[in-house]
């Protein structure tokens, strides 16, 4: 069970003075209950490869097979794809129409032909999944916030309860709260479900937390499909094309380069507190204490106070003794 | 789908046309479709026809795509034809219970036909080869004299450039709320009219707002850099005639005399 992409060309207005080739050549396996990353530069191709996802756009030339059916098949339906294809767009608070919360999220399992009560159903049951409490289904979707807003919407496209959910950029233009309440959110509908999950990101922490597999698009091609490991050991490569590693790789970089021995290809701040550690765990005893001390001091000879992911560690680990 | 209108929407090439003089081209335009109701015969079509042609290659704009464009107008085409042809009263030529065609209705049928391609090609000819901020200060820079009598020339150019600017971009959100409720399970495409009209109301709505959000944001970018309406306001590129712009009055002349004199014929 799967997505395949064989091949997919796209080219847009073809034939005219803004002819653009938009992708090329693109093939890629998304398997099922993969939780994908998908990045690249604005202008890269990411919206335009995920629309193509679900049929919204058909490729100039080559195929896309869902569960192995050819999408472009003349007796595929494109409807029953949808229903299995949930594509979050940007900006989806933007798509919100009706008057109430309840009826905007009913909208998608509605158009399904199912019963109402489970339409009832599917609807209470994804505004659960995005949190948005009881007290809020009967108000306007226009009087919510923005992060509401965008929850609701989410909500919308979940109560279809697809197989494969893509979110193009699900946290553009919220504040961290809003964005880290979002992706948690999706991580945890991900583990309940089971769903494929795709997730369009310009944030490298976003993706390096969540993801297990990084598509990293560049001039409408793949530049690489990897762990968010073995990608952002690249983070040169990256930055050639206006992308970056998260912010903590470039951290443990620079301890490595002021000859700390630490792992370097860590992405989360998770891992690399685990790397400083294990080397403090290595090095441990009161002798080489002085020599972290030092490093410590040549790094953050600038700051007072110290306050540094290295001095964390040690206090916590100074605790735990 | 909707981004195959291409009726009316600026093609950039680098021609003759292109860079002549929006109030040339604008008051061109206006001769052109004052001569077609002038033509009275063959000749005049014709004559018109080839003077079309002959700007259609200078303006380097594919001939196809200006076919494209009257895809839009086939209906109105249709219509007007059918209409000319069957009710038009005269000598009958063919006639079968109560289907009567006569040759008065035949020569209207096709010169309304003519006339109507004609002036289609003809103006989005213009808009073709002329930028819509162009043609506004085209139109603003001829109806100027009608300041005299306290028309408000400058703030009337400016709300038709925002309305042109804007329809790009709301051909866009359009298309996007259309994918994104599609995603959704919408369907716009079958049914009967009334459940077509229904399946609107998730595209019409957000449309709405969003137009009307678009409106307000500009409406303070505008007065945040002190727009107060056009006493005073000079321009960055202020049109000028060149010799080129002379050459093409000339031509002007020239075609409409022809018109003219075809009418003699």
């Amino acid at each position: 069970m799967s997505i395949i992409l064989d091949k997919v060309n796209y080219v847009y207005s073809p034939g005219t003075a803004y002819e653009k080739q938009a992708l090329k050549d693109i093939s890629l396996v998304l398997e099922d209950g993969d939780f994908i990353g998908l990045i690249g530069h604005t202008g890269s191709g990411k919206s335009t490869l995920i629309q193509h996802l679900n049929g919204l756009m058909r490729a100039t030339s080559g195929g896309v097979y869902y569960n192995g059916a050819d999408i472009y098949d003349k007796d595929y339906s494109l409807r029953e794809l949808r229903k299995k294809v949930g594509l979050v767009f940007q900006y989806p608070e933007h798509q919100l129409f009706e008057t109430t919360v309840l009826a905007d999220v009913k909208f998608g399992p509605a158009n399904l032909g199912l019963t109402p009560l489970e339409v009832d159903l599917r609807a209470y049951e994804a505004l659960r999944q995005v949190g948005i409490g009881d007290e809020l289904i009967d108000a306007s979707p226009f009087e919510l916030s923005g992060g509401q807003k965008r929850r609701v919407a989410i909500a919308g496209v979940l109560a279809m309860q697809p197989e494969v959910l893509i979110l193009d950029e699900p946290t553009a233009g919220l504040d961290p709260r809003g964005r880290d309440e979002i992706l948690d959110r999706i991580a945890a509908i991900h583990e309940e479900r089971h769903i494929t999950v795709v997730l369009v990101s310009h944030s490298m922490e976003d993706v390096a937390k969540y993801v297990d597999r990084i598509i990293v698009m560049n001039g409408g091609s793949v530049a690489w499909n990897d762990t968010p490991r073995n990608v952002f050991r690249h983070y040169r490569e990256l930055e050639a094309i206006g992308l970056a590693a998260p912010q903590v790789t470039y951290a443990l970089q620079a301890l490595h380069g002021r000859g700390l021995p630490v792992d370097t290809d860590v992405t989360t701040v998770r891992e690399a507190r685990d790397a400083v550690l294990a080397w403090y765990q290595k090095n441990g005893g009161n002798g080489l204490r002085a020599e972290a001390a030092g490093v410590q001091g040549k790094l953050y000879s600038e700051e007072a106070g110290g306050d540094s992911p290295c001095a964390g560690a040690e206090k916590r680990r100074g605790g735990a003794r | 789908m909707i981004r195959d209108i291409t009726i009316g929407q600026y093609y950039p090439a680098d021609s003759i046309l292109h860079r002549l003089d929006p109030r040339v081209k604008l008051s061109g335009t206006l001769i052109f479709i004052i001569c077609l109701f002038l033509v009275k015969n063959l000749w005049g079509y014709l004559a018109a026809a080839l003077c079309l042609g002959a700007v259609i290659r200078l303006s380097k704009v594919p001939f196809r795509h200006i076919v494209k464009g009257l895809k839009a107008i086939i209906f109105l085409l249709l219509f007007t034809v059918l209409f000319n042809l069957f009710l038009t009263s005269g000598t009958p030529v063919f006639e079968w219970r109560f289907i009567r065609i006569t040759q008065e209705g035949l020569y209207l049928a096709f010169s309304m036909a003519v006339r109507l391609t004609l002036l289609i090609i003809g103006s989005s000819l213009m808009t073709f080869t002329t930028t819509p901020n162009q043609l506004t200060d085209g139109l603003e820079s001829l109806l100027r004299p009608l300041n005299k009598i306290h028309v408000p020339v400058h703030e009337v150019a400016m709300m038709m450039s925002i309305a042109l600017r804007f329809i790009p971009i709301l051909l866009e959100e359009t298309d996007k709320i259309m994918k994104a409720q599609q995603a959704r399970g919408a369907d716009f495409e079958t049914g009967g009219l009334i459940q077509r009209a229904k399946a609107m109301v998730p595209l019409l709505v957000p449309l709405f707002i969003s137009a009307f959000r678009r409106a307000g944001d500009l409406a303070m970018a505008m007065e945040a850099r002190c727009y107060r309406g056009g006493k005073g306001r000079t321009k960055m590129k202020p049109l000028r005639y060149g010799r080129r712009d002379a050459a093409a009055w000339l031509i002007l002349g020239v075609f409409a005399a022809v018109i003219i004199v075809t009418r003699k014929v």
